[in-house]
């Protein structure tokens, strides 16, 4: 049996509370470094709070969060400049031009050869003849390629992603997955993706944790929750989560990370 | 260049890059400083010659009130466009919604802060420099008639305009971008008690202690000794700078906890909206 990734990420019994209101309960999961984690519920499940506090955005109620073995409450910066986020949610000055606007980014991130790094994020996500355009005249398949080439600017080893293919064409969507694929087989990094594409989910994730009303409902491997479901796909799964069904299937949940390991491990071999 | 130093420099360039890209609102910066100076340089004309003529003033005292005049017009408009500069440019990231992308980089908040103020000294020097040399050419007053204790008073008031843009960001972190409003009219009401165009002796009594408690009061006290009898006043300059430091220590306090508290209530995630 391979010996388990050190974590990129561990949450361990992390609270939320506005007011009366318990946004995120209790939740604890850690990421294994060079995976992918699906974050999935419905809205208001309390994904985005707890992307929030991942990126010290947000101070929790209580429960401790490490990512890249820095504690976010006391060291978050050190944390922040290895990692990275992307969300079409947030712009980027839109009178700037796309290179002046990774060039920002290229200080804020302490990039060396800030212009070569540019040229080559151009190069991969075909951005080249976009680069001295105005960054608020783009399309938003442009944006989202542009939003992608800013969070990749600092090499991160660990990327959240705030459904980064939301209001893209199926076309500009499946480029920016084999992009994601092919940077993470390069370079080794851990994603923590939010998303309500299943598809994309199923296709990107090793791992996924489901999220309803602020609580973890369960996780998993995409196959695992298939097999403990008994669907065909995770579409289906999700359905049955947020309407509260019950697993029609026979395999009880995993719960912790060398068990998610040990799944993926057992589900990449089945594959070979 | 240190990594502090970098990322300072990387959000400045943001804000140099559009400039660079904004024409109107270059020209805007230099509008309302030189509107100020046409405005009060041609009413102190009237009165000083209305005076003169009606041989209600000694000679050279019409000069002398102009002076006194325009040179605190020109230095209150120093505070308040290094006040505008820190909040303007605060709003202009909320605006286009990158504040987000900001707070999730390595820059910390007191290089955010660093970096508005930066900009907002940049901001001040290329309004007030139109201003100064319209003054200059209508009016023939020459600001740095002064002296060099000219620098001291400029620093005090750039630094009053800080703290008080300080407590003006603290007000947006609270209340979100629906606060802004106070980004343009916070400093307007503190010019009733800065002393600008009187001496603080013309207030009412019980609001002296308002004026006393502003570094901008001590300042144009300073100022109408220089321009009236060429004496600097050195204890109104320590008094300004002393109001500084407090107020500056006091403003960054209230800032880094609110900035805290905005964290805690989840206001950083939702302050553009």
């Amino acid at each position: 049996m391979p010996a388990a990734r050190p974590d990129a990420i561990t949450v361990d019994r992390l609270t939320k509370r506005y007011g009366s209101t318990l946004a995120v309960d209790d939740v604890s999961f850690s990421v294994p470094a060079g995976r992918t984690l699906g974050l999935l519920g419905g809205n208001g499940a309390g994904k985005t709070t707890t992307i929030s506090m991942l990126l010290g955005l947000l101070i929790p109620t209580t429960g401790r969060i490490t990512v890249l073995g820095h504690d976010i409450a006391r060291n978050r910066f050190a944390a922040l400049a290895r990692m990275n986020f992307s969300s079409p949610y947030l712009s980027l000055p839109a009178r700037l031009s796309v290179r002046e606007n990774l060039r920002v980014y290229g200080h804020l991130y302490g990039v060396r050869r800030i212009d070569r790094r540019i040229d080559e994020l151009a190069a991969e996500l075909d951005l080249a003849a976009l680069l001295d355009r105005p960054a608020g005249l783009l399309s938003a398949g442009q944006k989202t390629r542009v939003a992608l080439a800013k969070s990749l600017i600092n090499r991160p080893e660990l990327l959240l992603l705030d459904e980064p293919t939301a209001s893209l064409d199926p076309d500009t969507g499946d480029l920016v997955r084999s992009w994601l694929e092919r940077y993470q087989a390069e370079s080794g990094c851990t994603i923590l993706l939010a998303s309500h594409n299943m598809a994309e989910v199923e296709r990107l994730c090793s791992d996924v944790l489901m999220l309803r009303q602020g609580r973890t409902v369960d996780h998993g491997t995409p196959a695992g929750l298939l097999a403990r479901y008994g669907r065909e796909d995770l579409e289906a799964v999700f359905l049955d989560i947020a309407r509260d069904r019950q697993p029609r299937g026979a395999e009880p949940p995993p719960h912790t990370a060398a068990e998610l390991v040990a799944e993926d491990v057992m589900d990449a071999e089945g594959r070979a | 260049m240190s990594g502090s130093a970098r990322r300072i420099w990387g959000l400045m360039y943001r804000h140099l890059a559009l400039y660079r890209r904004s024409w109107p609102r270059l020209l805007e910066l230099a509008y309302w400083p030189t509107l100020q100076v046409l405005i009060w340089g041609f009413t102190s004309s009237f009165f000083a010659s209305r005076l003169a003529h009606a041989g209600a003033t000694q000679p050279g005292a019409g000069a002398i009130a102009i002076g006194a005049l325009l040179g605190a017009v020109l230095l209150w408009e120093v505070a308040m466009r290094s006040q505008l500069g820190v909040a303007i440019s605060f709003l202009e990231e909320i605006w286009s919604r990158n504040l987000g992308h900001l707070f999730v980089s390595p820059l910390r908040p007191s290089e955010l802060v660093a970096a508005l103020l930066g900009v907002s000294f940049l901001r001040t020097v290329v309004g007030i420099v139109p201003a100064a040399l319209v003054t200059w050419l209508l009016y023939h007053y020459d600001v740095l008639s002064v002296g060099p204790v000219l620098v001291l008073f400029v620093i005090n008031l750039l630094v009053m305009g800080w703290w008080v843009s300080l407590g003006v960001l603290s007000v947006i972190l609270r209340h979100g971008a629906g606060a802004e409003a106070f980004a343009w009219s916070l400093f307007i009401g503190v010019t009733p008690f800065a002393a600008v165009f009187y001496p603080v002796s013309v207030l009412p009594e019980p609001l002296r202690w308002v004026a006393d408690a502003l570094p901008a009061s001590h300042v144009f006290e300073g100022l109408r000794a220089v321009v009236a009898t060429g004496t600097v006043r050195w204890d109104e300059l320590a008094a300004a700078s002393a109001l500084n430091l407090a107020w500056l220590l006091a403003a960054a306090w209230l800032f880094a906890s609110q900035f805290r508290a905005a964290r805690v209530s989840g206001a950083l995630v939702s302050i553009g909206e």
